[in-house]
């Protein structure tokens, strides 16, 4: 049997995997991608302890919403990184350093 | 060792090795497409976890819909895009990088650390609901009574979450068009 301590170490692997791509990367997709990766650690622990909950199925429910929020926030995310590429022609986080004028 | 457990350490193993390699990856094209495969290995690791349903959901978004993106987006962005990692090419232990790496292993420790501590198995809450038979064992259909749920108990959030999604599309929508035209 898997038990709940073995989903939460994985969890806390990816999540702290994810926070290095964050900090290091200078590559603001690659910087998305260890977004994804903390958000999907989340999930993990989520859906975990949701096991321990068949009559309101908390856990599963909320997973499902965190999936189609992170789905939403890489849209606008997206977005935004295309915009920043269109105006400064690169998209180094540590380039961009100034506002509009 | 039961089958299960020998799932479970294998797909774990692929989750945490290829976000490693996504994250150690000096190509950008080679780190986003080891992404799909994290996120294969994690929809495995979630049906493990008894929540099939979440499984195919992980599977439909992430990998149908945001890798999708995520490679446009790549795509339009161009070649200087590729030039930043060239740059930092040549050294194998780049010195900037060491700061990110202690923040990361310190905290993996930390979290580590609680986690043994708090011993999540014998929480009063779970013994209680294995007691009650209230945890879901695998021959259960779980997909019916998240349907009920989501229409009943949480039919709140999925409405928010619904004009969320909406404000996102117009959002995005507006952010990506040309400029010049107001």
């Amino acid at each position: 049997m898997i038990t709940l301590t073995d989903f939460l170490l994985v969890g806390a692997l990816l999540f702290c995997t994810g926070m290095y791509m964050i900090v290091s990367k200078r590559n603001s997709i690659q910087v998305l991608i260890g977004i994804e990766l903390m958000l999907n650690a989340a999930i993990l622990n989520l859906v975990a302890f949701g096991k321990y909950d068949k009559l309101n199925n908390g856990g599963q429910v909320f997973a499902l919403f965190a999936i189609v929020l992170a789905a939403a926030t890489t849209a606008v995310a997206l977005a935004i990184i295309l915009n920043v590429y269109r105006r400064y022609k690169t998209i180094d986080p540590d380039e961009i350093k100034n506002l509009r004028d | 060792m039961s089958l299960v457990r020998l799932l479970f350490y294998v797909m774990s193993f692929i989750a945490v090795s290829s976000a490693l390699y996504a994250a150690l990856s000096k190509n950008l094209v080679r780190s986003i497409f080891i992404f799909f495969v994290t996120l294969f290995a994690l929809a495995g690791l979630y049906v493990l976890a008894l929540a099939d349903f979440v499984a195919v959901t992980q599977v439909v978004i992430y990998v149908g819909g945001i890798l999708v993106l995520i490679l446009f987006a790549f795509m339009l962005s161009g070649r200087e895009t590729l030039n930043v990692i060239q740059q930092q090419k040549g050294k194998f232990i780049n010195m900037a990088k060491v700061p990110a790496v202690i923040l990361a292993v310190l905290f993996l420790a930390v979290i580590v650390n609680i986690i043994l501590k708090a011993d999540a198995d014998n929480l009063p809450w779970i013994k209680q609901s294995i007691a009650q038979k209230n945890e879901i064992v695998p021959t259960t259909l779980m997909t019916e009574n998240i349907g009920i749920n989501l229409m009943t108990t949480y039919l709140l959030p999925f409405e928010a979450i619904s004009v969320l999604l909406l404000m996102a599309l117009v959002g995005a929508a507006h952010l990506s068009r040309k400029e010049g035209r107001a």
